[in-house]
């Protein structure tokens, strides 16, 4: 006799634990297989682009700070950028040196987080707190340096807000070296686990076809073998002085991610470190840019790119002469990169839902912008 | 009289309990928080001694909730079926040479068959509370607990093999006898019920039925205030329960340099079980759905066979 059976609606979050935020994913399960899954978003909806415009350029920049609140200051960055860009205007060495410096902390701190919390999504709880332990001390310098831990706000169009206190970049490269320490330490406690392994190699694959079809950017990217980093591509800022590589793996699965994230942890620390031996004295700003009412792009447009700790973030701006934008469109690496979810999970159980899930790296102020 | 005395031995032991369970949070938090490079509770009492009362106080004083749509009786008695098997065990627990309960010739048996019907309370709360991440949670419990029973009494029986006796005391006297603890004698099995009182007891790495990750929290999900705090004793009471098992069947139960009386190395011997448990919790990620069943039926199973039929070779060839 056939049992009756039927397929259960499973609703994931927007409370949900593992969904990191506002996230809603109604999942059909039958038994914890996957059947169907629709992923609802836009309960961190806030008008970012729509606000822009009514605000002076200058003013729109702690609303960058809440898009990947992870990861403010590559956002930061790629806004001002765009309105320099649109300006015409040359930013003070000294400045440059602060924002790489400041952006690559801040992408340390980022995959800090995602490490800690997809280590605890997995069901390893101390990971989380050793992670945040580090992250701190990528928080406390950047901290420092802008007075605010998360949302800095350090940017200005024209160069940055705040100088470096004094023997603040002595300071960036001893914990560069703690760090490095410590990122080593993660490697013996997770990489080689064979539970972790268990977990990730082989889940959620992504071929290089679906990377380029669905425009996922990143370490996603990177991790099924595609060997992309603005960074390197098209260097913005001053990145072109420093010598780092781009970590790639070619499986493409949630093992790969891990690696690259971690692999991309030891760059960044290089990247620091050859900017605290180069960095100059001088001005961090430059003269116009303290007018913040004055700043009126001439009429035109501009689409800056960056890589953010999450993938390709891009800011286009459209200025019609007057002092604040006429449009501003922002690319959100993290809502392009979770459109591929839906084809992900299918027929996948609820565990490595969790896992790919976690794998992507998804920030719900930037998904929902 | 002899009612009187049980009656007595029921309520000590019950009190004793409680007080253990209470010390045993406070125990797992502290080593979980070192380990993690922080200091656990420190904020009520010295050292955080009365953090996990205040707890439970605060879970009594809460509002005691059972959803709408659940299935009321059941609901209401599932913790109490958690608990009372986990409980009922430690009748058979000898803890020291002299204090014991029952002296019971089918202990083993015993303590295997009545520590099983824990898992009812299990799939009784996951399925009444009406609720799809109990349901789940309930549906990975109990296959779990099921699947893990198995090698959990295979592995006891190269034991019972050796004593010729299901009697617990009687086990100890024998390694008593030998002079040599079944840790020893019985290595493979001691891993073997190690992992799987692992599993038995849903904890990490193998605590998918509550993989508050993917599941919230499992089966008591829905669970708040004294009913969930009656959960939280049963679970720990039956992790109590197994590590005091372990201890008599491969540690030697009491036995010890005498310059400690039995009861104290009995309870050590149990606390570093128990802190085994704490320490692969502070470190192992959860372990995969299908790896943990081919696991226990593919390694675990013909494992713990081969060391029964090896076991019973060994002792009808030396003779003992």
């Amino acid at each position: 006799m056939a049992i009756k059976t039927e397929t259960m609606t499973l609703n994931m979050g927007p409370q949900h634990p593992s969904t990191h935020g506002v996230f809603r994913l109604v999942v059909d399960v039958d038994g914890e297989t996957i059947k169907r899954v629709e992923p609802v978003m836009g309960y961190l909806h806030r008008g970012s682009e729509k606000l822009a415009e009514r605000f002076v350029y200058t003013q729109f920049i702690p609303y960058t700070d809440r898009l990947d609140y992870m990861n403010a200051m590559t956002n930061n960055y790629v806004y001002c950028a765009a309105v320099e860009k649109l300006l015409e205007w040359e930013i003070p060495e000294r400045a440059e040196y602060l924002r790489v410096i400041t952006m690559e902390l801040n992408r340390i701190a980022s995959h800090l987080v995602w490490w800690g919390t997809y280590l605890l999504d997995i069901g390893a709880l101390s990971p989380f707190l050793y992670a945040f332990r580090d992250r701190d001390h990528c928080l406390d310098l950047l901290n420092e340096i802008s007075g605010a831990r998360m949302t800095f706000n350090y940017m200005r169009i024209g160069g940055v807000k705040w100088d470096s206190p004094d023997g603040w970049i002595d300071r960036v490269k001893e914990k560069v070296k703690v760090l490095r320490e410590n990122i080593n330490e993660y490697d013996t406690l997770v990489t080689g686990n064979e539970i972790f392994q268990s977990r990730t190699i082989g889940v959620g694959k992504l071929t290089k076809e679906q990377i380029l079809d669905w425009g996922i950017s990143g370490p996603l990217a990177r991790a099924s073998g595609l060997k992309m980093d603005i960074r390197k591509d098209e260097p913005y800022s001053i990145y072109d002085r420093f010598d780092f590589d781009i970590p790639t793996q070619e499986e493409g699965d949630v093992y790969a991610r891990y690696k690259v994230r971690i692999a991309e942890l030891y760059e960044s620390l290089k990247i620091i470190e050859q900017a605290c031996e180069q960095i100059p004295e001088g001005d961090i700003i430059t003269k116009k840019g303290k007018r913040i009412m004055m700043i009126k792009p001439p009429a035109g447009e501009a689409y800056t790119r960056a890589e953010a700790s999450k993938g390709e973030i891009g800011v286009y701006a459209i200025s019609n002469g007057k002092n604040k934008p006429y449009r501003i469109k922002l690319r959100r690496p993290s809502f392009v990169n979770v459109a591929i979810l839906q084809e992900l999970l299918i027929g996948k159980n609820i565990q490595d839902l969790v896992a790919i899930f976690g794998s992507l790296d998804i920030v719900l102020g930037e998904v929902d912008a | 009289m002899d009612l009187l005395f049980m009656a007595i031995y029921a309520v000590a032991v019950l009190g004793g309990l409680l007080g253990a369970v209470t010390y045993a949070i406070l125990f797992e938090r502290k080593v979980i928080g070192y380990m993690q490079i922080r200091t656990g509770p420190n904020r009520y009492g010295p050292w955080g001694m009365f953090q996990t009362i205040a707890d439970v106080m605060k879970l009594l004083m809460k509002e005691d909730i059972i959803p709408a749509q659940a299935d009321r009786k059941i609901f209401v008695l599932a913790p109490v079926v958690a608990f009372a098997p986990a409980f009922m065990v430690f009748a058979v627990i000898s803890w020291s040479e002299n204090l014991y309960a029952a002296d019971l010739n089918i202990g083993v048996l015993y303590f295997l068959g009545v520590s099983s019907m824990t898992m009812l309370g299990v799939l009784m709360g996951g399925w009444s509370s009406n609720n799809k991440y109990s349901l789940l949670g309930a549906i990975r419990g109990v296959s779990q607990m099921i699947s893990y029973e198995l090698p959990l009494v295979l592995s006891v029986l190269g034991i019972v093999i050796l004593v010729g006796s299901l009697n617990l005391r009687d086990i100890v006297f024998f390694q008593q006898d030998v002079g040599l603890w079944f840790i020893i004698l019985q290595f493979p099995a001691f891993i073997i019920y190690m992992i799987s009182a692992i599993a038995e007891l849903n904890r990490s790495p193998f605590d998918l039925p509550e993989a508050e990750s993917e599941l919230v929290s499992g089966y008591h999900t829905e669970y708040s205030g004294f009913r969930y705090a009656f959960y939280m004793l049963a679970e720990y009471t039956y992790a109590i329960a197994i590590a005091a098992f372990a201890t008599t069947l491969f540690f030697g139960g009491w036995l010890g340099p005498a310059f400690l009386p039995g009861i104290v190395w009995f309870l050590l011997k149990m606390c570093l079980f128990m802190f085994v448990w704490f320490w692969l919790r502070a470190t192992l990620p959860r372990a995969r759905v299908e790896n943990l069943m081919q696991f226990c039926w593919k390694v675990l199973i013909p494992l713990a066979l081969l060391n029964i039929v090896v076991t019973a070779i060994i002792k009808v060839w030396m003779g003992w």
